[in-house]
């Protein structure tokens, strides 16, 4: 009776309110582009062409997307937790040392189906190690995760440096870059899947970790609504009071539930790693860490929603690679200013025209609002 | 009508399909105390919300003076002369009794005109209402009941002449209780309308002039306080007779089924809140701990079930050690029979956020029953959650409801059925009927006592001394952290009273 707004039917809350999130955080990127003396319109029309138009874009557009499903992931499950993990970044990047390991000593002896759990295994647990640390300082320390997690991304980035310069660049080598994989540390492309539906494809970097990925999705669905692992990590992200009231160890769940969401950040690195680029280079995570808050978010923290929203965080990135290139007054840096109104309006301003849809649901339809909408998340 | 202060004419307030508030009409005399009562959830709530700008009504028409005001929010209702004294105090802890006053009438950017100006003006609303107050105390290291009279000044500075004070007595004791109504009566004296919410009977019957009952939205019928009586109004406010005490027969006490031993614990701030106290618990009685809260009730409670740390001192559970200085784990004290009602259900007892179903396994979750392998035995859980729907009368009977979505009485009865399903052997429950309507005090004060006469040994711990004297076989009462007296059931409320304030110590437990 004390709840300020009526409850709205779960479509609306999942469907709707993001999509006028969406076409807001558009209208004011259009008058953006508008500002620098182009057309709002032409600029759509490349971006959604640049990211759907050909078989090829849309393949690229999925190979963004399989990564910011991981970090998006890996974000969620620690909003569960009530944990902000911002360092999904150093944890892909950690987690791509964890995949050079397997592929450069296996690549010559089996092949990419056996290294790829192998790797997979590996990804996760050098992602895992990466926010272990954080983890245990806020569990056993209380030093806040945002900022520990946001200085291990500097240190990972250090770290990988000094390898990637010293250690894992090959010999007369003049690029900080490892080696290129042989044959066993190359994934499967998944050009195929696009082709089946009519698109043609040259060359894409599109492969088997997407498949992964939805796999991972399903997961971490299962893991947080159908465990008692879930359960007790739901139950200290609402409320650790009730948590401790429960007999649920606090430390013990952070550290356990940053070890998943620093497993997940790791398997990123599969995808540029493995799938495409068949070699560690430097920065190879080019932001995925942080998209995967925005996706998280967006996503409202449930895979059923991260995964729509890395494919769209795919489709700025593609679509405004094109736009980038067709239209050369729209710089990348635009690209990035089309994406942060996204994620300000989608996430930060999640909520701004939740009263206006209550009050017009209120009043087309008493009955739809409060009593379908119940079930809460999960079901 | 002229001389009514307040009037609320047709009020209407729906949140989706609820209907808070339907068709309320209400006059309000000018200078006079009006009592407005009601069951949690009648909607009382709602309409001071609409009255102070909190909330707008879909439909109807407020007067202020005779004259139709739009209040949009709290700043237009202070600009109409209305203040508000809330139930959870809306002050700044950390801030001087001067700079909480002046919070929100800031004035200008450097703030020395607007405290001098306070300050004098403070002066005055001490001397004309006896409200004395050190303007320079920081609002944290006041007692509550100076907390509420903060409350009250920033009202009176703000220049209201109608003052709501919701259920302004939770937190008191007695004697403090006793002051306010004093502090009330002089405001009306001086002109003031007072407009009091409360669900405690004895209160409307004590100051108010006029009372007026609400039941599920709607105003069921207005009383001059005079020509009334406790039952009529219990029977308005719950629409059906209601036993004012629980009937039960004597305790027959059994075997200790737990021992507390000079125990002393800690506050997070590094207070002492529990100083040396001890007793016992028996098989098959109730021990109700009465106090005014913050007297280390809470802290108690929650160390004995493992929540909190002691810095010495002993608990046994059936005869066996509870670590309760090192590592006691909440979990592990379950499965050893000791069942805990939290004082806080909003934030301990249950997860809001949470399925009904969810809520009805929370801290039993690791038992097999509900889980199959590392999952939760989803089918299992439900059919456990609407079992105990139909026995504890759960309403609405929907397993799959969020548990922010139930009444307060109704998310009482979630944790209760939780706790006492299990078989325990000792229980200990912290408030449990705060926030919960009379309907489901009286079958949760049935139960206490229902699990009493199987043996079970209860300790109930309850500021309503009402609660405390109905429920309990033995009493101990707590003040500053000790044990200052214990009594039997049938203490009489002003000897317990005088106990709680600490005014006799005679019979100190250690």
């Amino acid at each position: 009776m004390s709840a300020p707004y009526a409850k709205l039917p779960r479509w609306a809350d999942y469907g709707l309110i993001p999509l006028i999130n969406l076409a807001v955080a558009f209208a004011v990127a259009g008058l953006v582009v508008l500002l620098v003396g182009e057309s709002p319109i032409r600029a759509a029309g490349i971006l959604i062409e640049g990211a759907f138009g050909r078989g090829q874009n849309i393949a690229y557009t999925l190979y963004y997307a399989t990564s910011f499903i991981f970090t998006g992931l890996a974000v969620a499950v620690a909003f569960h937790c009530g944990l902000f993990n911002i360092g999904g970044e150093g944890q892909a990047y950690v987690g791509g040392l964890g995949v050079a390991i397997v592929c450069l000593s296996l690549d010559g002896t089996f092949p990419w189906w056996v290294n790829f759990p192998l790797a997979i295994v590996c990804a996760a647990a050098f992602g895992a190690a990466w926010a272990f640390i954080p983890a245990l300082l806020q569990a056993k320390r209380g030093s806040h995760i945002v900022i520990t997690t946001i200085m291990f991304n500097f240190i990972a980035a250090s770290l990988m440096v000094y390898l990637l310069v010293g250690v894992l660049k090959p010999a007369g080598s003049m690029a900080p870059q490892t080696r290129t994989f042989l044959d066993g540390g190359q994934l499967p492309k998944l050009n195929w899947l696009i082709e089946l539906f009519g698109g043609t494809i040259r060359s894409s970097p599109f492969n088997i970790s997407f498949l992964l990925a939805l796999l991972a999705a399903f997961l971490v669905w299962v893991l947080i609504w159908r465990t008692r692992l879930g359960y007790e990590i739901r139950t200290q992200g609402h409320s650790p009071k009730a948590a401790r009231y429960a007999g649920i160890g606090e430390a013990r769940i952070i550290v356990i539930t940053m070890l998943i969401s620093g497993a997940l950040a790791g398997m990123m690195a599969l995808n540029p790693i493995m799938g495409d680029q068949h070699r560690v280079q430097l920065d190879f995570v080019t932001g995925a860490g942080f998209v995967g808050i925005a996706v998280a978010l967006m996503g409202r923290s449930h895979p059923a929603g991260i995964v729509p929203a890395a494919i769209l965080f795919g489709v700025l990135y593609q679509g405004g690679a094109e736009l980038a290139f067709e239209m050369p007054n729209i710089s990348r840096d635009m690209i990035v200013i089309i994406q942060g109104l996204v994620i300000l309006f989608a996430g930060a301003l999640e909520n701004m025209f939740r009263p206006q849809v209550q009050a017009l649901f209120a009043s087309i339809s008493p009955r739809s609002v409060g009593v379908t909408a119940a079930k809460g998340e999960g079901g | 009508m002229t001389d009514a202060a307040i009037a609320l004419v047709g009020i209407n307030k729906s949140f989706g399909p609820v209907r808070a508030n339907r068709d309320i009409h209400l006059e309000i005399p000018r200078g006079t105390i009006h009592g407005i009562i009601g069951e949690n959830g009648a909607g009382k709530s709602t309409l001071m919300s609409i009255l102070y700008g909190f909330y707008q009504a879909d439909s109807g028409e407020i007067r202020v003076g005779g004259k139709p005001v739009k209040i949009a929010t709290p700043n237009d209702a202070i600009a109409a002369g209305i203040g508000m004294v809330h139930q959870h105090f809306m002050l700044v802890d950390n801030f001087t009794v001067l700079e909480n006053i002046i919070l929100g009438a800031e004035g200008e950017a450097l703030l020395n005109a607007s405290i001098a100006k306070a300050r004098a003006e403070l002066a005055r609303l001490e001397r004309d209402y006896g409200l004395e107050v050190d303007p320079d105390a920081i609002v944290e290291e006041l007692p509550v009941g100076l907390q509420q009279r903060v409350e009250i000044l920033k009202a009176l500075y703000r220049g209201a002449d109608v003052l709501i004070l919701d259920e302004p007595t939770g937190v008191l004791t007695p004697a403090e209780a006793d002051h306010l109504f004093r502090i009330l009566a002089q405001l009306k004296a001086e002109g003031k309308t007072i407009v009091l919410i409360t669900h405690k009977l004895r209160e409307i019957m004590a100051i108010t002039d006029n009372v007026s009952v609400m039941r599920q939205g709607q105003m069921v019928a207005t009383r001059k306080t005079s020509e009334t009586s406790v039952e009529e109004l219990a029977e308005l406010m719950v629409g059906r007779r209601v036993l004012p005490r629980v009937e039960k027969s004597n305790a027959k006490p059994g075997d200790v089924k737990l021992s507390v031993q000079d125990l002393v614990v800690k506050d997070s701030r590094g207070v002492t809140m529990v100083r040396g106290v001890s007793f016992d618990v028996r098989a098959g009685e109730i021990v109700g701990i009465a106090g005014v809260a913050g007297n280390g009730q809470s802290e108690l409670i929650e160390t004995i079930c493992g929540v909190r740390k002691a810095v010495s001192g002993a608990v046994l559970l059936d005869g066996r050690p509870v670590e309760v200085t090192g590592n006691a784990d909440p979990g592990e004290l379950r499965d050893r029979g000791l069942a805990h009602v939290p004082e806080d259900r909003h934030h301990v007892g249950l997860v809001l956020a949470f399925e009904e179903s969810e809520n009805a396994i929370l801290g039993y979750h690791d038992r097999p029953e509900y889980l199959s392998g590392p999952f939760l035995d989803r089918a299992d859980i439900v059919k456990d959650a609407e079992d105990k729907i139909a026995r504890y009368d759960i309403r609405p009977a929907n397993p799959h409801l969020k548990t922010a979505n139930f009444s307060g009485g109704n998310q009482q009865k979630i944790v209760l059925a939780r706790e006492m399903e299990k078989d325990p052997v000792v229980l200990i429950v912290g408030q449990p009927t705060r926030g919960v309507d009379v309907g489901a005090i009286e079958f949760i004060h049935r139960q206490l006592v229902a699990m009493r006469d199987a043996g079970k040994a209860v300790l109930l711990v309850s500021v309503e001394l009402d609660e405390i004297r109905s429920l309990s076989d033995r009493i101990l009462v707590m003040f500053d952290g000790r044990i200052v007296g214990e009594r039997d059931g049938e203490a009489s409320e002003g000897e317990l009273g005088l106990l709680m304030a600490g005014v006799e110590k005679r019979e100190a437990a250690e």
